[in-house]
């Protein structure tokens, strides 16, 4: 029924596959030509000057701005030490050390603070119905999606001396003289757990959202009760959302500028704040750029410890 | 489990006490400072506290005043061209990131594209005043390149998640029947690729806008003199607190926010 | 057989797909198809009868081995610059244009006019009968409409070759025997040659003028549906088409002598010598039960099992070898049970009945 044929298969096998080669590097060709544009423009505005920076942190501050062409490794202490003016001798830098304490304490508390809250909400609209669901994620979205200046300005006037929730409290009775709350760590707390918040929600939704819920209905079959089930079956199924969320609140808030700047008021500096300060005030471009090195080195040791944490959740597949 | 007894309740798996109080809580207070905010923008007295009556008099101010003005037309002709080359460049590198074997450097392409995203935007900021400056120097060029070819930057990583998305739902079979029907590959793309993820493109589109609009700290330190956006205006008329006139803009600002969340979610909810 | 009759030539085909073990997804398959024929890839899944298409196709290259579409050789060929049109599992109909835009896709392609578009647009949507809904869209029409469209599709540009991937699996019962009908009317009304892919032997069966059956990338027999029925070489074939009943026997000349001393004649089928111990196969309705135990015949067996089918029964007898077999009976509408559960019956067989297998 069949007459093969006696065709010399290795010349065929080599044809086939000398043209499967070419094109393929022709396409992997193709898609770097793709990929060029917006890799040439990030680099050239955004992964190139950091090069720089690494470059300037290792030169001489210059008098007014910029800086002079000598190398030193002077700003790199200066991170975390000063000299002390009189004897020369080096101690900890305890206003940068305040301020790098201040920062991670609060990114800590805020993230914190930002799952307490979005971790329900989140909760809350996933297991709304898929139609108000949509409309509950459109709530959602609209403060992130609006300037963060103008939330910042919103926290501003509600907690200020003058502001609404004082002049309240005064006109329920509860105090007469209005509580402090404007300029503290206090305020720059709240005001990035309020700015944060959307950025928890999100994450945090998308992983609930997947969760089968027949599993749950697995776990109270077997007796369990519902804080029992919330911690064992959907806490431990939801953790990349969680750890998503978490990331996407801590770095961020790591970096502040512009909450501390206008709920802490010149007064309570965060690690962002700082680095301006060296190109503003402080007429130190090198330290400056020390610092945000440093800032960058944190980030990547979080961001780093997550990935982990991730990936050995997918390795115990979790 | 009385309480389902006694009121006729059917037990709700999905339901655990307090989240939805705690979540409809939080959406108060998530609502209650913008509200506060909007509202004052409409006090007719400069005061915080007392709301004397309804007025559009800090509006009228705002409008009239020609730094708002050069401001609002700075933001918008800047975010208009940013997000547009921005989403040209997110929409070539999402055709050359998806639907492919892992080549060697498509880690490397979507590291940096996504660049942005992980490292705070005050680093960022600072490399670019420092690099720019010695641009200045050098060249004595002082307009908006900078603020424009900064602006395109961390717009591009924005406009590509909504385009990647979209691409990596897309039946592959539909370019293969492209193919099988005679369609050279640039006519697959126009005729078919393109068509379908036409929705995720504008979606990007959008949100780069956006952000191009919002974004304060990168503008900030990239500015020239005289350069300023409509979010270096308002920080700048920041004394200690914020003046009726930047509650005015801020308010006009949630508004076209609605109004382009509205617009995305129209457009990535038709995808099914 | 002339080599006038031949659309497509595969040759020694391998694929290979490498990877921490190499899969060989087709291996050495030679296969020829003729011009005008309904030729049906038949397996279970992942043999490679898709994969053997979709190289047809143009969508991957052969690992080595030669595919020749009307003698010219078009293994290689981008799939955009061969005669062969697909019709796809999924149906893949571009969601953003009409129907009439998506029947008319291929032709544009191809340069042709519009006025020779729109004729031709309007002659295929005659010809599958859904001249109505030229101006709706994918979504908006079912699943069965949607399949018509896609065959629109693929034979407006007129191709040498039309493949079918699974084209009726996603369709309910009732229509899906509807389509059958169709398409065998379509092939003959266009004369186009057609490929057709499934793992429904049934359909394969009544739609093909030659079946292909494949199992692990290789083609295990080819050749006309009565042939394959009637004819299995081996019993991968045997037992995908069809119920099998597999018996050892012993192979002298013209006697299959089973193990318990049974002695079959059997007619022989080609002229290839066999002997020795192979496997035969009886089909389950070409046995005929009798009652009572004959001496005339030594085959029988007793009956273990009833099963009632509707239009027929089925006896699962235990044979004095110890092995199982299986006798359909055609049901009469008598209620009265002419066989029962326990009793030894005789069973007559057919000497073409008997088929030996190569394995």
């Amino acid at each position: 029924m069949t007459t093969t044929f006696k065709i010399d298969s290795d010349d065929s096998a080599k044809k086939a596959a000398n043209v499967v080669r070419k094109a393929q590097s022709k396409d992997i060709r193709k898609r770097w030509l793709l990929s060029l544009p917006a890799l040439a423009i990030i680099f050239f505005a955004a992964a190139g000057p950091l090069l720089i920076v690494v470059i300037y942190s290792f030169l001489e501050p210059g008098d007014y701005t910029g800086v002079i062409w000598i190398f030193t490794t002077e700003n790199w202490f200066n991170v975390v030490m000063e000299r002390d003016i009189f004897d020369d001798n080096l101690v900890w830098a305890d206003a940068h050390l305040s301020i790098f304490w201040r920062s991670i304490k609060l990114s800590l508390v805020t993230t914190v603070m930002t799952a307490i809250f979005g971790i329900p909400t989140a909760y809350f609209i996933a297991t709304r119905s898929p139609k108000s669901r949509n409309i509950w994620l459109f709530l959602i979205t609209i403060p992130f999606w609006t300037n963060l200046l103008v939330r910042t300005f919103a926290i501003q006037e509600l907690i200020r001396n003058k502001g609404v929730i004082n002049k309240f409290l005064q006109w329920v009775g509860l105090t007469n003289e209005p509580i402090e709350m404007l300029f503290t760590d206090f305020a720059v707390g709240f005001g990035m757990t309020y700015v944060y918040l959307p950025l928890m929600v999100l994450p945090v939704y998308a992983s609930i959202e997947k969760l089968d819920f027949r599993l749950v209905e697995g776990a109270y079959d077997l007796y369990a009760s519902r804080w029992q089930c919330f911690k064992k079956i959907i806490v431990p199924l939801v953790r990349p959302g969680l750890i998503a969320g978490s990331i996407l609140v801590f770095i961020p808030c790591l970096g502040a500028y512009v909450t501390p700047r206008i709920l802490g008021g010149g007064h309570q500096l965060m690690f962002g704040n700082l680095i301006a300060l060296q190109f503003g005030q402080g007429k130190n471009w090198p330290l400056g750029a020390a610092l945000s090195l440093t800032l960058m080195i944190l980030v990547m040791i979080a961001l780093i410890y997550f990935v982990k944490v991730t990936s050995s959740d997918e390795k115990k597949n979790v | 489990m009385f309480k389902n007894i006694l009121f006729n309740r059917p037990f709700e798996i999905k339901r655990i006490p307090g989240f939805q109080s705690l979540a409809l809580f939080t959406f108060a207070c998530l609502y209650g400072p913008i509200l506060i905010l909007i509202v004052y923008s409409f006090n007719s007295s400069s005061s915080l506290g007392v709301f004397e009556s309804f007025s559009f008099r800090w509006y009228v101010a705002a409008w009239e005043n020609e730094k708002v003005q050069e401001a609002a037309l700075r933001s918008i002709y800047l975010a208009t061209i940013a997000a547009t080359i921005a989403t040209t460049a997110a929409t070539m590198a999402a055709l050359a990131t998806t639907r492919t074997k892992k080549f060697r450097g498509i880690t490397f392409i979507y590291v940096v594209i996504n660049q942005p995203l992980m490292i705070p935007e005050i680093v960022t900021a600072v490399a670019l005043l420092v690099f720019f400056a010695m641009i200045k120097i050098a060249t004595g060029y002082q307009g908006m390149m900078y603020l424009i070819i900064a602006h395109t930057a961390f717009c591009i990583p924005f406009a590509y998640l909504p385009i990647r998305a979209r691409l990596e739902s897309m039946d592959l079979t539909l370019e293969m029947a492209g193919a099988d029907l005679y369609a050279t590959p640039w006519k697959t793309f126009t005729r078919i690729t393109l068509p379908m993820i036409w929705p995720g493109i504008i979606a990007g589109f959008m949100l780069a806008f956006v952000i191009s609009l919002d974004d304060v700290v990168i503008s900030e330190f990239v500015k020239s003199a005289g350069q300023e956006t409509l979010p270096t205006y308002m920080l700048g008329q920041l004394r200690r607190f914020i003046t009726p006139e930047t509650n005015a803009i801020a308010t006009a600002n949630i508004v076209v926010s609605v109004i382009l969340v509205t617009g995305f979610f129209l457009l990535t909810q038709r995808k099914k | 057989m002339t080599n006038n009759d031949e659309a497509i030539e595969i040759t020694n085909v391998l694929k290979v797909y490498k990877g921490d073990t190499d899969v060989y997804a087709l291996n050495d398959v030679s296969l020829m198809i003729k011009k005008n024929e309904f030729f049906t890839l038949l397996g279970p899944s992942g043999c490679g009868k898709t994969t053997l298409l979709r190289l047809i196709a143009g969508f991957e290259h052969p690992t080595s081995g030669t595919i020749l579409l009307n003698k010219e050789d078009i293994s290689l060929l981008p799939p955009n610059k061969r005669p062969v049109n697909t019709v796809f599992q999924s149906y893949a109909l571009f969601p953003h244009m009409t129907v009439g835009g998506n029947i008319a896709f291929g032709l544009e392609m191809l340069g042709w006019s519009k006025s020779e578009v729109t004729t031709a647009v309007d002659e295929m949507l005659e010809l599958v009968k859904m001249q109505d809904l030229k101006n709706r869209r994918p979504a908006e029409i079912s699943g069965g409409q949607q399949q018509r469209v896609a065959l629109a599709r693929a034979l407006a540009p007129k191709p040498q070759v039309l493949l079918l991937d699974e084209p009726l699996s996603a369709l309910d019962l009732k229509l899906r025997k509807q389509m059958q009908i169709e398409l065998k009317r379509l092939q003959s009304e266009t004369g186009i040659t057609f490929v057709f892919v499934t793992h429904d032997q049934e359909e394969a069966l009544t739609m093909s003028d030659r079946i292909a059956v494949m199992n692990e990338g290789k083609i295990l027999q080819y050749g006309n549906p009565k042939e394959i029925y009637h004819h299995p070489e081996n019993k991968f074939v045997a037992n995908f088409i069809g119920d099998s009943n597999f018996l050892s026997a012993n192979i002298e000349n013209e006697n299959a002598i089973l193990s318990d001393g049974t002695i079959l004649k059997f007619k022989k089928h080609h002229d290839n010598k066999v002997s020795g111990k192979k496997t035969i196969l009886i089909r389950p309705e070409h046995v005929h039960m009798e009652k009572g135990k004959d001496t005339k015949s030594s085959f029988s067996g007793k009956i273990v099992n009833i099963v009632y089918f509707g239009t027929d029964t089925h006896f699962h007898l235990e044979l004095g070898s110890g092995e199982t077999f299986t006798v359909r009976k055609q049901n009469t509408p008598t209620e009265k049970n002419e066989f029962e559960i326990g009793w030894t019956v005789n069973l007559m067989v057919e000497q073409n009945a008997i088929q030996i297998l190569n394995d």
